[in-house]
């Protein structure tokens, strides 16, 4: 559920889990090293960043050209295109799919529009067996939980609790330690599934208009499996994914896999342009590629909003954010959690409804320094702050809400009074150096802050004072 | 399916609404500068091999270095080692020819050759149960240590992902630099194939705290013969 109370009480509760944060603390700074080391070379990581934010920048630019681009060179690859502007409307689609195939079960492999359609919740609902065949996400499956990380979706889980699940949830029912052992048993059961599914599902990292070309990254085969064996392959993306060239894909590439898990290159790079043509053995008959709206033609409308859609989907803003690492995706309740999540939540799902997430941030900018398109993640959240309490104004003056916005209005027109006046800003340093220490602990609003923490000490002097003392001249 | 042809026009419709460049506008970007996004990135040949080399065995692919007239021995021994009872080939290719001469010459030397004749509707049950898989490849990229492959009706998708174990012949002279060289030199932008495939290692993952793993649903192993 979205909200701001039941955020602080998921964030809290994860802060005094210390399995939760040993957990996380332990994955994300793997991460970090591991994409630290690939991107050793910091001028080229600027550069490359530089060519990968062009290409993404130039495919928003043009993007109703291209999307149209994109879907005309599919129809004449044989891959038939369908559009939703919601997810209600995207899982329809996939649905009549199905049906107008006979279809009783669904293997997926990882897709977050996916995730953010609830396709699997849907397709159950309607009768479909709808399996994850990415291990991680298998695992999340199979426990009934929410993925925790764009990449690595359990990684909140850690390998004991891992062991439990196959032990209690999953055939043969036998008590294995080892990853190696989980992963023999995962790699046989859905074997199995791969074998029968009567549909397989996919996200696309990369659409190619010149070519009508869908790229899947990954490194375990489960994508291959989901968009090769079985007769029908449906391909999810959000229409952000449009690139205009073959050629923007190398750099793209590049940097999604060393930002991501800090590989030179994953496993499989997976190129598909076509259903199975005649004369081939293999490959899906029918292909159909579904492109979601979902609030993008939204943030398409807006200069800054729009850079949100430059996203990669790397998930290293979230392994490098300190508040993601402390009290983990799941807190969030969202798709998206971290920094991106952030960004993208309250303008897929409105900001009256998850505004608050925007708030959710120390602004420290470690997200915007390593994000492989440049997206600036800060800039769009302060954006997005100051939005929200505009639109606050709107509200009926009797709602507690407005009451605390005029507050919070009033303690910023105070602040603005006492900071552009000198008079009143030497006044308020010397009521603080003077009178600052002797505020109790549980005073009104500063009690926020040291229910958890210690009272700050004010020193004795002000900057002023002391540069006047050290006879500092005036910058 | 209705809703579809309605959805394209409102959100089309939206887009074409939107004027203006993003904030931060790179128009300073040119054309030029994807260009020289692999700049300095090319090898003499020998490094290539090497380099490729050492990218594929660092995630767990055990890479042979032939001689044209070696290769066959090499392929023999890896066959005997891993016990290789059935392979899958495709039997149009000339890696086939050599194979079938192979094995009417010293039978004992090759296992059972096995064609992936009939369409995966009817060859199910053998991709599932079969040893091993030997294909051709197009080519390979030194940057990233990746064999390319362009499926063939011959040699079809599943042949690199179903058998456990993936032997992949890989002509040294085809190997590019970067990924991008690959794309440009041979024009795959003017026509793409169903499939094309980067393949750099055997599956793994990760999922299980972090933990690396071969072998999870793709192949297991991967042997890359390079025939220099």
């Amino acid at each position: 559920m979205l909200s701001t109370e039941q955020f602080k009480k998921d964030s809290f509760s994860a802060l005094n889990n210390p399995q939760l944060r040993g957990n996380f603390k332990r994955a994300m700074s793997g991460l970090m090293q591991k994409r630290l080391a690939v991107f050793s070379d910091d001028q080229e990581f600027h550069k490359l960043r530089e060519i990968g934010h062009s290409i993404r920048a130039n495919a928003l630019q043009k993007l109703p050209d291209l999307l149209q681009q994109l879907e005309s060179n599919c129809n004449k690859n044989g891959i038939q295109v369908y559009w939703a502007e919601t997810v209600d409307q995207a899982n329809q689609l996939v649905l009549e799919i199905a049906q107008r195939h006979n279809a009783k079960s669904m293997v997926k492999g990882k897709s977050m529009v996916s995730e953010e359609m609830e396709l699997n919740h849907f397709l159950e609902q309607h009768g479909i067996e709808a399996l994850e065949a990415d291990l991680g996400e298998y695992i999340i499956q199979v426990d009934h939980e929410l993925p925790s990380h764009i990449i690595m979706p359990a990684i909140h889980k850690n390998k004991e609790q891992i062991a439990q699940m196959f032990h209690q949830k999953v055939e043969p029912s036998v008590f294995v330690e080892s990853a190696e052992e989980m992963t023999a048993i995962a790699r046989k059961v859905l074997r199995r599934k791969f074998y029968q599914a009567d549909i397989g599902v996919s996200g696309v990292n990369f659409a190619v208009a010149e070519t009508g070309t869908l790229c899947l990254v990954e490194n375990e085969g489960n994508g291959r499996f989901c968009t090769t064996l079985p007769p029908v392959h449906v391909a999810l993306m959000g229409i952000e994914k449009v690139v205009e060239r073959l050629e923007d894909v190398p750099p793209l590439l590049s940097l999604l896999t060393r930002s991501a898990t800090g590989q030179a290159i994953t496993t499989y790079f997976n190129m598909i342009t076509s259903p199975r043509k005649d004369g081939e053995k293999d490959g899906p008959k029918n292909v159909y590629l579904i492109m979601l709206d979902n609030g993008r033609t939204q943030m398409h409308s807006d200069q800054l909003l729009r850079e949100t859609l430059l996203c990669i989907r790397c998930g290293a803003c979230m392994n490098h954010c300190p508040v993601y690492t402390r009290i983990g995706g799941h807190a969030y309740s969202t798709t998206y959690p971290g920094p991106i999540g952030k960004i993208l939540t309250p303008q897929m799902k409105g900001l009256h409804k998850a505004g608050y997430l925007a708030d959710a941030s120390s602004l420290c900018g470690a997200c915007v320094e390593v994000c492989p398109v440049k997206i600036p993640i800060t800039e769009i959240l302060l954006r997005l702050r100051h939005q929200k309490e505009e639109d606050k104004g709107n509200f009926l003056l009797t709602s507690p809400k407005t009451w605390k916005a005029g507050a919070s209005d009033l303690v910023w027109k105070g602040w603005e009074t006492v900071f552009s006046n000198p008079e009143m800003y030497r006044l308020k340093s010397l009521g603080i150096t003077k009178l600052g220490n002797f505020t109790p602990r549980w005073m009104p609003v500063l009690r926020n802050w040291t229910s958890v923490r210690s009272k700050p000490v004010f020193a004795k002097k002000n900057l002023h004072q002391l540069a006047r003392e050290e006879r500092l001249s005036y910058e | 399916m209705n809703s579809s042809a309605a959805s394209r026009n409102n959100i089309l419709t939206r887009l074409q609404q939107t004027t203006g460049v993003l904030q931060k506008d790179s128009g300073n970007f040119t054309f030029h500068e994807g260009r020289s996004f692999d700049e300095g990135k090319r090898w003499p040949a020998e490094e290539k091999v090497l380099r490729l080399k050492r990218m594929m065995e660092a995630v767990h692919t055990e890479v042979h270095l032939c001689g044209e007239n070696t290769w066959i021995k090499t392929l023999c021994s890896v066959l005997e080692q891993k016990q290789i009872r059935k392979i899958l080939y495709g039997a149009k290719t000339g890696l086939a020819q050599e194979l079938g001469k192979l094995k009417q010459d010293s039978p004992e030397m090759i296992p059972e050759l096995i064609d992936y004749k009939d369409p995966i509707e009817e060859s199910k049950d053998l991709l599932f149960e079969i040893d091993a898989a030997i294909t051709t490849t197009r080519g390979g990229i030194a940057e990233t240590g990746s064999l390319i492959l362009w499926p063939t009706p011959d040699e079809p998708r599943l042949m690199s992902l179903v058998p456990p174990i993936h032997i992949a012949v890989l002509y040294a002279s085809d190997i590019y630099s970067t990924f991008r060289e690959a794309m440009i030199s041979e024009n795959w932008s003017s026509e793409m194939p169903t499939n094309a495939l980067l393949i750099s290692g055997p599956s793994k993952t990760a999922d299980i705290e972090q933990t690396l793993v071969y072998g999870i649903h793709g192949c297991k192993e991967l042997v890359v013969l390079v025939l220099q």
